[in-house]
């Protein structure tokens, strides 16, 4: 009982249901009397909205409505995290492809899919839609977005919805040695989590219940209050854990839909997205990022020059966020002597961008470390140790006036560099790459946190935390089993309703360990206290002549448990402790992110990989992933983060990418034609380290993790491709046939290389 | 809606049901038996989220009809529990960490199950060929291979 339970890899918690099936996804939810919805949407991006005639529809036996945005308060609400622009229904045209614009609700899923077959919507298709960069920047095309949404913007007459300059230094004035300037691309993909999206709402008293596989539960129920003018006390959101979030569940999308629905019925409306429609409603941005490089001949950082351009949807959702704060720690974990980043989020007619693992960094470190490899390449300088010579070191403010580089980051590149052998012989036909990236941890935060000591020492948490497979339940469950000296399954961790769960600004960015751990830290602390208050009362000596450590009470004579002291000191009447806690991070007005991070989590990837000259496949022969954590709560846990993120960026590096065609269609809809990885895609050996040096700001040292890993798998092994092979390719996914086609340039420079592989039916267009 | 007569075992347990004559598998299981371990996510048989064993086989049940069930013994991922206590190799997945957001997981614990009961030692190579079929987009395939490779150990008599 008293055994220190963090640092060690119990089950985890909630394991059990998910290995029985027991554990219930939003799908999963039986309501009452519950009516099915099905959306109707049109088969193009860009379409002018005539007229809806839901007449058929209508006669369909079951079907209790069709709702159309005439249907809703007019002006049809908008709403959004970053900017009020996306409407529940679409308004007078649609703007991507899968947009909705009516919705059926039926007796059935049948009967609802049935009528919404039959809905007639009277349409245009309008020409010129804007599905990818060139187009969107083009002044001549048409704007995406209403200029009058954004009034006083001086941007607002193109499809530039903002441009984020950060650096420092003199970039124009740097001396350098040699210059590397590139092009890279960063490929549309989706999030592809294995539970589609799924939303559910009910009337509940004179207020509305709603279920979502949300991450951010809180922003949900803000935003659902505001559209449907309820206090936030009669919303309630239901979270159950998410099948996979990945950030494309962090906001609202078809909740208030969904919730108009219910209201109208009177009765609970249950929506779940087949995949084809998860596909459509979310996506990672996309980029092309131009680097300038700087470099003195022996490898020192000069100066970075970015320019990154990415392509968001059509509405901002939080798209703008991940632009701004995945391009300003643009130059890496370097010093980095003058600095000039400019990025901008270009809205196009294809579906909304959101947040997804990574947060806009995995496509800016794609470009600036492949850059430098090809600096090295070009100065004659090994790849290594070219990064060791720029690694900052603690403490430095490698960006000025910012948070200090947090940990000895030089330990986990030295790891990496060992365990895949750097140094070592290569055989033939093998390359090696390595990688480093940073990820900004929470710039602001608000988590809070109940803990009850129940009279028999079993404990519960209340944590507004979302687990969607970080494990976040399992990690709080362990800090208060080991503060309240409980065994592990005597702590039950309540997360998922606002009714009954204070208050977590959201789970991202990696800081629920951080933020929500030092708040369930705090609450058991003052439990701590009131425990020592009461043992003192008992033992008749002052409260600061008693500790607590490990559920173990300290007093000057003598030792008790939590039990020994909690049974006598709540008395006869019986009872229980509650503890709040709260981890607060304010903003930094000035501060061009609103705040300086709370941690960086930094990953090491190094790769050795070969080529199949006759296919262009590349075989992942080893593996290695190092990420510097401060503490690992659980290790398991922290293994399973960090190889999965390396596993999920292996997608992006060699397979995905979303196919429009010339009507900004997507035209790869679902599993049989968008490749993720599989088992068969594991590199030969895995191997993934953890530095721990008790550096992080969160409980007993630790920082956030999980992000890092996915930073870099694209620079490590397009680096291992290019040394295996002696072509470099800039443009992901490295598929096969993008590869063959460098191959078969490199050999044969008549064929030369295409930037964009040209398939045997509609163009790919990014 | 016209239905037709499906008698089948579940688990172990006899059913005589009215199904509708296009509905899958999945549909009823989910649907009509309630047994929402059983995952929808691809229905085009190529995530593996919806596997369950048939006559001793994996079989993806949103390609299957209901009504080709007729007469099979069929088993869900509630049906490897014996008496509240979990399969080796449950508690295989669970020791190696091989569980993250654990929608694949009924579909990996399926499909693993089906080997292990053809080949009770298979090859890491065998493992993960016959789970290619199930896609874990957290990417914890390394965990969910040595988990099928431990639970096919502690077999061993």
């Amino acid at each position: 009982m008293n055994a220190p339970l963090v640092g060690l890899s119990p089950q985890r918690v909630g394991g059990r249901d998910r290995v029985t099936g027991a554990q219930q996804y939003v799908a999963d939810i039986r309501l009452p009397d519950v009516l099915h919805a099905k959306l109707v949407t049109l088969d193009c991006a860009r379409a002018r909205l005539i007229g809806i005639d839901t007449a058929a529809a209508e006669q369909v036996p079951g079907v209790r409505f069709v709702m159309t945005a005439a249907d809703l308060p007019q002006p049809v609400p908008r709403f959004g995290p970053q900017f009020q622009d996306r409407p529940v229904l679409a308004v007078g045209e649609t703007k991507y492809h899968g947009e909705p614009v009516a919705a059926v609700a039926a007796e059935t899923e049948e009967a609802a899919a049935e009528a919404a077959r039959l809905v007639r919507v009277d349409y245009e298709v309008l020409p010129g839609g804007v599905f990818d960069l060139a187009a969107a920047l083009d002044p001549a095309s048409p704007l995406v977005q209403d200029p009058s949404l954004r009034p006083n913007d001086p941007l607002a007459g193109t499809n530039v919805l903002r441009e984020h300059r950060y650096g420092w230094g003199d970039v124009d004035a740097a001396a350098a040695d040699i210059v590397v300037e590139h092009d890279y691309a960063f490929p549309m993909v989706t999030h592809f989590a294995i539970e589609p999206h799924g939303f559910m709402a009910a009337p509940d008293g004179d207020g509305i219940a709603v279920w979502s596989s949300i991450q951010h539960p809180y922003w949900l129920q803000r935003i659902l209050a505001q559209l449907l003018h309820l206090p936030l006390s009669k919303v309630r959101v239901y979270a159950p854990d998410p099948g996979g979030g990945f950030g494309g569940k962090q906001h609202a999308k078809l909740e208030p839909l969904v919730a108009f629905m219910a209201l109208r019925a009177g009765r609970p409306v249950r929506l779940i997205l087949t995949l084809d429609e998860t596909f459509q409603a979310v996506r990672r941005t996309s980029a092309e990022v131009h680097v300038r490089t700087g470099l003195l001949s022996d490898g020192t950082i000069a100066f970075q020059d970015v320019r990154a351009d990415y392509l968001i949807g059509a509405y901002a959702d939080i798209a703008d966020r991940v632009v701004s704060k995945g391009s300003y720690p643009a130059c890496g974990p370097y010093r980095t002597g003058a600095a000039r980043i400019v990025a901008r989020s270009v809205l196009s007619h294809t579906t909304p961008a959101t947040a997804f693992r990574g947060f806009g960094n995995p496509q800016v470190n794609w470009a600036v470390e492949s850059n430098l490899d090809d600096g090295a390449r070009a100065l004659g300088l090994d790849r290594l140790e070219i990064r060791l010579r720029n690694l900052a070191r603690r403490g430095e403010a490698f960006i000025p006036g910012d948070t200090p580089a947090d940990g000895d980051w030089r330990e986990s590149v030295e790891r990496a560099a060992a365990a895949i052998g750097w140094a070592t012989p290569l055989a033939a036909g093998h390359g090696r790459g390595i990688a480093v990236g940073i990820k900004s941890g929470p710039t602001t935060g608000l988590s809070l946190a109940t803990v009850r000591l129940l009279a028999d020492g079993s404990v519960i948490v209340y944590a507004g935390t979302s687990d969607m497979g970080q494990g976040a339940r399992t990690v709080l469950a362990q800090i208060a089993a080991q503060e309240l000296g409980a065994p592990l399954a005597w702590v039950q961790v309540v997360m998922g309703d606002t009714a009954i769960v204070p208050y977590d600004q959201q789970t991202s960015a990696s800081r629920s360990s951080v933020l929500m751990g030092n708040a369930v830290l705090g609450a058991c602390r003052q439990i701590q206290a009131q425990l020592c208050a009461m043992a003192a009362r008992l033992h008749d000596v002052p409260p600061s002549a008693v500790t607590i450590e490990g559920g173990v009470v300290r007093l000057p004579d003598r030792e008790a448990t939590i039990l020994e002291v909690l049974k006598p000191g709540l008395g006869r009447l019986g009872g229980e402790l509650i503890g709040n806690g709260e981890s607060r991070k304010e903003e930094e007005p000035g501060h061009p992110l609103s705040g300086r991070p709370a941690f960086f989590e930094f990953n090491c990837t190094a790769v050795e990989a070969e080529v199949d000259q006759a296919t262009g496949a590349t075989v992942l022969s080893r593996y290695v992933t190092v990420s510097d954590v401060g503490r690992a709560l659980n290790p398991l846990q922290v293994t399973m983060q960090d190889e999965g993120a390396a596993i999920q960026g292996l997608g992006h590096t060699l397979w995905e990418h979303l196919i429009f065609d010339e009507a900004g269609r997507i035209r790869n809809l679902g599993a049989i034609d968008y490749r993720i990885p599989t088992t068969l895609d594991l590199p030969l050996e895995m191997h993934s380290e953890m530095v721990e040096n008790g550096d992080g700001p969160g409980p007993y040292g630790s920082k956030g993790m999980s992000e890092g890993a996915l930073l870099c798998v694209a620079p490590a092994v397009a680096a291992a491709v290019a040394e295996a092979t002696g072509v470099v390719i800039r443009d992901l996914p490295l598929t096969p046939e993008r590869v063959w086609r460098a191959l078969t340039g490199a050999r044969s420079p008549a064929q030369s290389e295409t930037r964009e592989p040209v398939l045997a039916g509609p163009v790919e267009r990014r | 809606m016209t239905t037709e007569a499906l008698a089948c075992t579940v688990n172990g347990r006899p059913y005589r049901l009215a199904v509708a004559p296009h509905h899958t598998l999945l549909d009823v299981l989910r649907d009509q038996l309630g047994l929402t371990g059983t995952k929808a996510c691809c229905l085009v048989g190529e995530c593996g989220a919806c596997t369950v064993i048939v006559d001793g086989r994996a079989v993806n049940s949103c390609l299957m009809l209901a009504l080709e069930a007729e007469g099979s013994e069929i088993t869900t991922v509630e049906g490897l529990a014996r008496e509240g206590h979990l399969s080796p190799l449950q508690e295989a997945f669970l020791d190696h960490g091989a569980v993250q957001c654990g929608f694949c997981i009924p579909g990996q614990l399926m499909a693993a199950q089906a080997l292990l009961q053809r080949d009770a030692h298979p090859t890491v190579g065998r493992v993960r060929e016959v789970l290619a079929g199930n896609l874990c987009r957290c990417g914890g395939y390394g965990q969910i291979t040595d988990a099928v490779m431990a639970a096919a150990e502690r077999t061993v008599r």
